[in-house]
């Protein structure tokens, strides 16, 4: 039976703009560049390595977000993912980490899955928690934050990889179905090739609205976050502090800038 | 009093700074209760005790070593379940971050993640976080059920407020999920003998300028006069020069320490998301235009291979 791969990614503001809040203090996705989130990359990579390496598999590659969100659905099909889902509802909007990942868990079942691969966090939000709350909800093994993956036995089978972490290195394994994140230590993530972004434009992208995964409107949104932010401020810009070029004397008067400052 | 449950990060009983850090910012909400877990679990409580846990709830099982998360967090709820606390404090670790989020939702409870700071609030505690690279500072709350939060290292001073600190055995009976993911063999990392990066004081960093692995000796010298960690940008990560372990930025650790010397890093976003919130910054770089200079307190342009030994040398003299 062929190898189901769910890859779920986050279409988010792109880092190296200008980004900000909008006015109810949700992140403002209309006014900055939108873009697939980086570190969702390497799990499509990772994704597409491993159906390489199996007899047969299939990768659908699955968003929830606004209607953008259908670039970041492109790029992964352009990378080489087969055929896309993207949940898209107005009352997604303001949508927090346990929503989404309702929403996700319930697309992933609708679509039929052996292995759920996700980022390690995503480039906007940060939190890194998603992949260990969708293991939760879809109660299968949680096996995150792999640096090196594979799956062995095809759907029936197993999946493997290495997680470096503070105090350890650890090798891990579970039996599929379950749900994988990879770092961006996993590997390089290809560049889409041209037969690659144009097979995607014909690539089938099937969109579902919350009706379809019955959900209520009020389990998601602003209104059925778990949290609320009250405020946000900007960072006040550092106050300029002392340059000096390095005439031979550089590292002295460093040195006796820290020890003015008691570091030394 | 209202209780507060703090999970204990631990190496085989020796407590790490950030929990420490963590029941200052619980003390604030009400009286901590700590959770230890594993190998060592009853050993804690003296250091606990002594930074105001009231009560410290242990339990040992091989199923904490041999398997990823889910033990941890059915203990966790075990001990969620047995005090009814008003909050639930973890270390913003990987693991920490995991085994909070799936409390949360098995306790139908909001989360929130890496928190910098942590006050009480009349509609209960208010957390606030770095957003967007830290160029935002949020103020959130938790909405629904227990709030269920994550405080990153160097939140909080750590401060002797001894407490009872009565160890009290944790009934764990594991969930079907717990033996999920196996353990099958952990490498433990080799101690440098530096501080950890996340906790240390003083931060020295090398990026592109170093220019070769060989070269980071240079950056090690220099953070060894300091006692400082080692930290390296993901430019030099990604060539190999340094181990990924190390890297300071969105994609490695986000570190927030007393002073931060970065060497010949050019300061891209990606670096400057994980090391923006330090107290003092300090610059070396030959490019006068390096964004870099931007964050700094002080900033020498410079060649850092003239520079990092010199500034080494005269802190060596300095402390005789």
């Amino acid at each position: 039976m062929s190898l189901r791969i769910v890859v779920c990614v986050k279409y988010v503001p792109d880092a190296t703009g200008d980004r900000h809040f909008a006015d109810d203090l949700t992140v403002d996705r209309d006014d900055v560049d939108g873009l697939l989130s980086e570190l969702d990359e390497y799990a499509v990579e990772q994704a597409l390595q491993i159906a390489d390496e199996a007899d047969d598999a299939e990768i659908t590659v699955l968003t929830v977000g606004p209607e953008d969100a259908k670039d970041a659905l492109r790029k992964a099909l352009s990378m080489g993912a087969d055929k896309a889902v993207h949940v898209e509802d107005d009352d997604l909007h303001g949508t927090d980490v346990m929503g989404t990942s309702l929403v996700l868990a319930k697309a992933i079942e609708k679509t039929g899955y052996d292995l759920v691969i996700c980022g390690m966090a995503s480039t906007d939000g940060t939190m890194g928690v998603l992949p260990a709350i969708l293991a939760e909800r879809l109660n299968v093994p949680q096996v995150t934050l792999l640096s090196e993956v594979s799956v062995e036995g095809g759907a029936e089978g197993t999946v493997k990889g290495r997680r470096d972490g503070d105090t350890a290195s650890e090798q891990l394994e579970a039996a599929l179905p379950a749900v994988v994140s990879v770092t961006d230590q996993s590997g390089e993530a290809r560049y889409p090739s041209f037969k690659g972004i144009m097979a995607a434009k014909k690539k089938p992208v099937e969109a579902l609205e919350l009706d379809d995964l019955d959900i209520d409107a009020d389990e998601v949104g602003l209104e059925g976050a778990w949290t609320a932010v009250d405020s946000a401020a900007e960072r006040p810009a550092r106050t300029a502090g002392t340059i000096v070029k390095d005439e031979g004397e550089g590292g002295k008067q460093l040195a006796a800038f820290l020890a003015e400052q008691k570091f030394i | 009093m209202a209780e507060v449950l703090v999970y204990v990060d631990h190496v085989d009983g020796a407590v790490r700074k950030p929990t420490l850090e963590l029941l200052t910012l619980a003390r604030r909400i009400g009286e901590p209760v700590a959770v230890a877990l594993g190998n060592g679990a009853a050993d804690t409580a003296a250091a606990l005790a002594e930074h105001g846990a009231t009560r410290v709830l242990t339990a040992d099982a091989p199923e904490f070593a041999d398997y990823l998360v889910v033990p941890k967090v059915d203990a966790l709820q075990a001990a969620y379940a047995a005090v009814s606390p008003v909050a639930v404090l973890v270390p913003s670790s990987a693991e920490g971050k995991e085994i909070a989020a799936r409390l949360a939702v098995r306790i139908k409870s909001g989360i929130i993640t890496d928190a910098v700071d942590l006050e009480a609030g009349d509609e209960g505690p208010v957390a606030t976080q770095s957003a967007f690279a830290a160029s935002f500072t949020t103020k959130s709350r938790i909405t629904q059920g227990t709030p269920v939060i994550t405080v990153k290292p160097n939140s909080a001073a750590v401060e002797a407020a001894p407490a009872a600190g009565a160890v009290e055995a944790l009934e764990v009976s594991f969930s079907a999920a717990a033996t999920g993911t196996k353990v099958v063999s952990r490498t433990p990392r080799e101690s440098t003998g530096r501080p950890e990066l996340t906790e240390a004081a003083i931060v020295v960093s090398g990026g592109r300028g170093v220019n070769g692995a060989e070269n980071f000796s240079i950056i090690e010298k220099l953070a060894d006069s300091l006692g400082a960690a080692v930290g390296a940008s993901r430019a030099a990560v990604d060539a190999g020069w340094y181990p990924h372990s190390n890297q300071v930025g969105q994609t490695g650790k986000s570190v927030s320490p007393q002073l931060y010397i970065a060497n010949g890093i050019s300061g891209a976003i990606q670096h400057r998301a994980g090391m923006q919130t330090s107290k003092t910054i300090v610059a070396v770089n030959k490019d006068a235009e390096a964004p870099i200079f931007d964050l700094v307190d002080y900033g020498v342009v410079g060649d850092l291979f003239e520079v990092v030994p010199q500034l080494t040398q005269e802190i060596e003299t300095r402390k005789g």
